[in-house]
């Protein structure tokens, strides 16, 4: 691994080797290597590019890392990976893709991940995405993400993306089964001319399911973000939308949080606010003795902890 | 000591919040008080820097501070309390004493901090400081930045507002404890007779100046005595019906 890749796979993954455990790295549009675990099997798909991810049932306590580096200019890929969590799992799956471009032509990566959450199963699923170089090529990500979750099932989705990735249509997609719980974090900068969409889609379609979907974004420069967020109670549920966004300079930012209730115990609630670092508090840690451009980066890095 | 030399701040539109104010501060714990919209928060933000007087120096140790922004303010030795306490999103109580204290602290002193103000370090210490947390709790945490700031000079702009009696007792304790320790100066903007009667000091501001100054021997009989009734109440008293 050269040093860009190692420099990419720190950022995605907090990683400066591959780990123990069951892994899969992706380099420039091919699988560079795979390993399985006792319980974990990778297996690569025949008929297109990407990965079937087999947990198996009981699984407690492991990880399974996934990282997609980009590193020549001009790589453009949609790769498909099915994550199979057998039933009372309780594993942790990191994924994350890292484009650096210095060349002219544009770099995309479109990953279309599905998850089938066993009955009970545990997961927290963490993704990361970075961008870097100086080429006029813009750096490209259009991540999907499906999710199914069996009864009583519960998953964290943790999504980031901080710096570097010029364009990306985020979509997410989920269906819950009775008792199953889903919970979306997803923290966002955009700076430059950088536009980002997220869509989220969540059916409550069980009894007593629920989900929490929190969108925390920084837009800076002439930078567009738009939020949409659309949960459909079907069942007797509870969900809540939650976007957040701090706004500056030149930037635009759309919320659009929708809930749609299909039943009379369906309990739904959606929050947006959008407005930019208040004053007071850039005051506040300027007393503390900090410049107003460190008060303004302790404000943002705070927000998108 | 901090000095004020015929300091004057006057809105655009003409209209004097204080007007040629001379004061002179270096006993350990002075406390300002008067009436509502007398001035006395706009005093305090011209010593932190917030505010800027449109005449006037301000003189700290000897040194003109006037023009110095609130940052070099802050690194030259003032803290300052605010009197609604700001929020923040994701910035936890531990980040804020850190950064208060200007360097990264360790789990020990955090909660040495807290508990000097009355909070259980263990449920504070990775909260953030957002609206979950109540209005005495936030005051406290204020309180705990200024200590860990640990400066010359530090202005408490109400610290009493907005908090419950329960709150309140304890925080009298606090300030008592404050005096004791403080090797600086404490003035503290207050309505509350219980810290006027802690001060070594008393400054009376109204209508834009200081109207009194001296011991609580001296100034507290007066302001206790010169409540003013309203109009109406007077009227009553004059036609003999109370």
């Amino acid at each position: 691994m050269d040093s860009i890749e190692k420099r990419l796979l720190e950022q995605v993954a907090d990683l400066h080797e591959m780990p123990e455990g069951a892994y899969s790295l992706r380099v420039n549009g091919a699988l560079r290597e795979k390993k399985d675990s006792a319980h974990i099997k990778i297996v690569k798909k025949e008929d297109k590019p990407g990965i079937d991810i087999y947990i198996a049932p009981g699984t407690k306590n492991e990880s399974v890392h996934i990282p997609v580096l980009l590193a020549e200019t001009g790589i453009k890929e949609t790769v498909y990976n099915d994550f199979h969590i057998g039933e009372d799992c309780d594993v942790v799956i990191v994924a994350g893709c890292g484009i650096h471009n210095c060349g002219v032509q544009d770099s995309e990566h479109s990953g279309i991940h599905t998850f089938y959450v066993g009955r009970g199963a545990k997961l927290k699923y963490v993704e990361k995405h970075y961008g870097e170089g100086d080429g006029n090529g813009k750096r490209v990500m259009n991540p999907t993400t499906v999710v199914f979750m069996e009864p009583d099932s519960y998953m964290e989705m943790e999504t980031t993306q901080i710096k570097g990735v010029d364009s990306t249509v985020r979509t997410t997609n989920a269906k819950l089964g009775d008792g199953a719980t889903l919970i979306i974090k997803e923290k966002i900068m955009t700076h430059g001319e950088q536009f980002a969409k997220t869509d989220f889609h969540v059916d409550l379609d069980g009894v007593g399911c629920g989900t929490h979907v929190i969108s925390r974004s920084v837009a800076k420069d002439s930078s567009r973000q738009t939020f949409l967020s659309h949960v459909s109670g079907n069942n007797r549920c509870s969900g809540h939308t939650e976007c957040d966004a701090i706004i500056m300079d030149e930037a635009s930012v759309t919320a659009l949080p929708q809930i749609e209730a299909n039943h009379i115990d369906a309990s739904l609630i959606h929050e947006a606010a959008i407005g930019k670092i208040a004053g007071e508090q850039l005051v506040k840690l300027m007393t503390l003795g900090l410049t107003e451009k460190e008060a303004e980066e302790e404000i943002i890095s705070g927000f998108l902890r | 000591m901090l000095e004020l030399q015929n300091v004057s701040y006057v809105l655009p539109d003409g209209h004097a919040i204080l007007r040629d104010v001379n004061l002179s501060i270096d006993e350990r714990f002075v406390a300002v008080t008067g009436p509502n919209g007398s001035g006395k928060s706009t005093l305090a933000k011209l010593i932190a820097g917030i505010y800027m007087p449109t005449s006037g120096k301000i003189i700290l140790d000897g040194e003109d501070i006037t023009t110095l922004s609130i940052t070099e303010r802050a690194k030259a030795g003032i803290s300052f309390a605010f009197q609604q306490p700001v929020r923040f999103k994701g910035i936890t109580v531990k980040d804020l004493i850190s950064i208060a204290a200007g360097r990264k602290i360790t789990l020990s002193e955090t909660c040495a901090y807290l508990s000097e103000v009355g909070l259980c370090a263990k449920n504070y210490v990775d909260r953030e400081v957002d609206a979950s947390l109540s209005g005495g709790e936030l005051k406290r945490i204020e309180i705990a930045m200024i200590n860990a700031r640990g400066t010359k000079f530090s202005v408490f702009d109400e610290p009493e507002a907005g908090i419950d009696l329960w709150s309140f007792n304890n925080l009298i304790e606090v300030f008592r404890k404050m005096y004791e320790k403080t090797k600086g100066t404490i003035l503290i903007i207050s309505h509350q007779e219980r810290i006027l009667d802690i001060a070594d000091r008393i400054i009376v501001v109204s209508g834009g100046t200081i109207s009194a100054s001296g011991t609580k021997e001296e100034i507290l009989p007066g302001l206790l005595g010169t409540v003013s009734p309203c109009r109406f109440v007077k009227e009553e008293v004059a036609n003999g019906q109370h």
